[in-house]
């Protein structure tokens, strides 16, 4: 039958170890026992989806004519600014993804305040020049800055932080353009300003020369040029050895003052925290029940095989769930759906196998035999009809990651991966179970045994 | 052993019966497009205790934000539930402020879905290219793995065949649904679509390989004999697998798992059935049908079975 017991056993028992680790535990962490610092941490909690705990999902399109062409690179761009104004709210877990080549899809799962982000969102980025004096602060390094766009009270920064002051904002910007300086060795950002922000940037670049004027997109610092010269004429150069792809996204957001592509909300959709936390409970109930029926049933009518078959199919389920969680999907409603029935797909595979077995056994074969034909012979069988269910879950996986569906993303994910892992299950640890099972209990009456 | 195949046209009159109501009921009430597809808002709120509006008073703040094709529906569990067109956020905003102002109390958003109605349309054709790319896919994907074997192209048409019935009962009961239970279809519907498929073709694959391997094994046996042999070989696997399990998760999941997931479950439910039963009593007989070139004797006196 299976000449490497032992090894198999052994293998089953280490993934089976390996993914309890990770189920039971909400972070990863390996310590170096030498040094005793962590030398690999990941954090693994679970990640309910909006439907789950409730929360908000946007889908956000590029507010431009439908025939004009929007590059990759400035979707990502977008991208990046909305996450980064929506983790300024203190929102976790958010997740904003690029879906499709004119869409952003945000999610945020477990949000009260759904309003707050809504209008966040739409706005467009402030940018400010910031008298930083001698100080050039590193690109990324988070400002605070006496300007408040409401022309209220500015945000007060924690204790200890210095308060900056705005010259100017983004608005006084009329044009920006990329061009080469003199050797024509390095790419530079030209920019024209409308007359009140020339006199405004007149007297500030003629009384600072050598200090260094900050330039900030939503408190966040994208550059930090020193004046070389007073620039009185409304007219002036950043120089600072930009490529030609870095001055170029440089004077994106300058011209923008954030976001490359407009965006408009196209769809939104809000859970209650209260219908979220009743599906998770009903579908948990639900699948529950549904799983202790069909077990009872394998249980009952494949007897030994039924009892292999349950266990390979609890393995199944702390294997996917630990992938899960590792590769930190969201469990979404339908994805719970597609979980099952993919355990229904994984029961498939070893009922073929089961009904295969006992054709060979009342066929007169012995026991070795008819375990070996049972699995090459539905091999076939389980073969082509799970590679025709991945087909399908693929192409639902498309047609949800193009219109930021999440849901029948969700769905279809869990349901290409369940088929996968059954695979596994199925031909792998069902086999080696039951030949284990067979060698401790040899059985000799297949009647009572296999229910034959 | 038992002989399935000999009744074949009651089984194609069965499917009929089946398949032709619903389908009825759809083209008489049209396609009941959901807001994914079609564009608009579905808004569930629910009021305070004892500080509720009317309808008409609902209909009012909705007119007031130029909103006049408001529909109030209130759910069982005292919730109410209002479809209309693309409500935009601040229009949203206004209304709720709008409602707590004309009740006296607060209003709790249970939830709230707004489709652009640009974006519903194009979801609705890229669905369509979805279901044909999965069914392409899969008529290839049959003729590859049987290839092997004579007329392996047969083998992927009556597969699209019998997928086209299972779609066909699946439009079927939404047109059930629609007609008696306000169902919709919604992008979770095209997902129970597209499993059904994907499943439908699993079932085909499995009763298929059961006539490949016998092609090989019993080759002295009349065509209509080996399907039927093959066919009655994996009976006991198809009720097995179908009935037994995946149709009692998907039953205990329709019958526990909360609204959401009820109308899903069903038709997947009613789905996966069909597909069982498809690859049974529509494929196989199909390819029966097919080797015999009985559309020779439709218009003739039928010889005796």
């Amino acid at each position: 039958m299976i000449r490497n017991l032992t090894n198999r056993i052994i293998l089953i028992v280490v993934i089976v170890a390996l993914a309890l680790w990770i189920d039971l535990s909400s972070e990863v962490n390996i310590i170096n026992p030498i040094s005793n610092e962590p030398f690999f941490t990941r954090s693994v909690a679970p990640r309910l989806g909006l439907d789950l705990q409730g929360g908000l999902q946007v889908l956000l399109e590029a507010d431009i004519p439908a025939d004009q062409q929007i590059d990759s690179q400035s979707m990502e761009v977008a991208r990046e600014i909305v996450q980064q104004r929506t983790d300024a709210l203190g929102v976790s877990e958010n997740a904003i993804q690029v879906a499709g080549d004119r869409r952003i899809v945000g999610e945020f799962p477990g949000l009260a305040d759904t309003d707050s982000v809504l209008t966040t969102i739409q706005q467009t980025g402030l940018l400010e020049f910031v008298d930083t004096g001698d100080f050039a602060p590193e690109p990324g390094t988070i400002l605070y800055t006496d300007y408040s766009p409401a022309g209220g009270q500015a945000e007060l920064p924690p204790s200890g932080e210095v308060i900056y002051h705005t010259i100017m904002t983004g608005a006084e910007l009329d044009a920006v353009t990329v061009g080469q300086d003199q050797l024509g060795a390095n790419y530079v950002i030209n920019f024209r300003l409308k007359s009140e922000g020339a006199q405004i940037f007149g007297a500030h670049t003629s009384a600072n020369v050598g200090n260094v004027l900050t330039i900030v997109l939503d408190k966040q610092v994208i550059s930090a040029p020193r004046i070389n010269s007073a620039i009185t004429g409304g007219e002036g150069t950043i120089t600072g050895g930009f490529t030609y792809d870095s001055a170029n996204a440089f004077a994106v957001q300058l011209r923008y003052g954030s976001l490359p592509v407009p965006l408009k909300i196209v769809e939104t959709r809000i859970i209650g925290p209260t219908l979220g936390a009743d599906s998770l409970n009903k579908s948990l109930i639900a699948g529950s029940i549904g799983m202790t029926i069909v077990a009872l049933f394998m249980i009952i009518y494949y007897r030994l095989p039924g009892i292999v078959a349950v266990l390979s199919i609890l393995i199944y389920a702390v294997i996917t769930f630990a992938v899960f969680k590792w590769f930190h999907f969201t469990l979404t409603l339908p994805g719970v759906a597609g979980f099952l029935l993919s355990t229904g797909a994984a029961l498939d595979a070893n009922i073929l196998i089961f009904e295969r077995l006992k054709e060979e056994l009342r066929s007169g074969k012995n026991l070795a035999q008819a375990v070996d034909q049972g699995w090459t012979r539905a091999w076939s069988s389980i073969r082509d009809s799970n590679l025709a269910a991945i087909i399908t879950s693929l192409i639902l996986f498309w047609f949800g990651s193009t219109f930021g569906a999440t849901i029948v993303q969700g769905f279809s994910l869990t349901l290409a991966l369940g088929v996968a892992i059954s695979l596994f299950t199925a031909i792998y640890v069902t086999r080696t179970l039951l030949s284990l099972f067979l060698k401790i209990f040899k059985p000799q009456n297949f009647d009572r045994w296999f229910g034959i | 052993m038992i002989d399935i195949l000999s009744k074949r046209y009651y089984y194609f009159l069965f499917s009929l019966l089946v398949i032709v109501p619903g389908l009825i009921f759809l083209a008489v009430d049209g396609l009941p497009l959901s807001i994914d597809f079609t564009g608009g808002s579905l808004f569930e709120i629910a009021f305070e205790e004892g500080k509720t509006i009317g309808t008409e008073g609902i209909n009012a703040i909705y007119e007031s934000v130029g909103i006049d094709d408001a529909q109030v529906t209130t759910t069982n569990n005292g919730s109410v539930l209002i479809r209309s067109s693309f409500l935009t956020e601040e229009a949203r905003n206004q209304v709720v402020t709008a409602m707590e102002v004309e009740s006296g109390g607060s209003v709790t958003v249970i939830s709230f879905d707004s489709v652009g109605p640009t974006i519903g349309a194009q979801v609705a054709s890229r669905a369509a290219l979805a279901v044909g790319v999965a069914a392409l896919g899969v008529v290839i994907y049959i003729t590859l793995a049987f290839r092997k074997v004579e007329n392996a192209f047969r083998y992927g048409v009556c597969a699209i065949i019998a997928m086209a019935h299972d779609v066909a009962v699946v439009f079927s009961v939404a047109g059930v649904g629609a007609r008696f239970f306000e169902w919709q279809m919604d992008a979770l519907f095209l997902t129970a679509l597209l499993t059904v498929i994907g499943f439908s073709v699993q079932d085909k694959v499995v009763v298929f390989d059961r006539i490949r391997e016998n092609a090989n094994l019993l080759r002295r046996l009349e065509y209509e004999t080996l399907v039927n042999h093959s066919i009655v070989q994996t009976l006991q696997r198809s009720i097995n697998t179908q009935l037994m399990t995946v149709e009692f998760l998907l039953l205990a999941l329709a019958l526990f798992g909360g609204v959401t997931l009820q109308e899903f479950a069903v038709i997947l439910l009613v789905g996966l059935l069909s597909g069982t039963y498809s690859s049974i009593f529509v494929a196989a007989p199909i390819l029966v049908l097919w080797e015999k070139r009985e559309w020779t004797t439709w218009f003739r006196r039928r010889p005796n079975p």
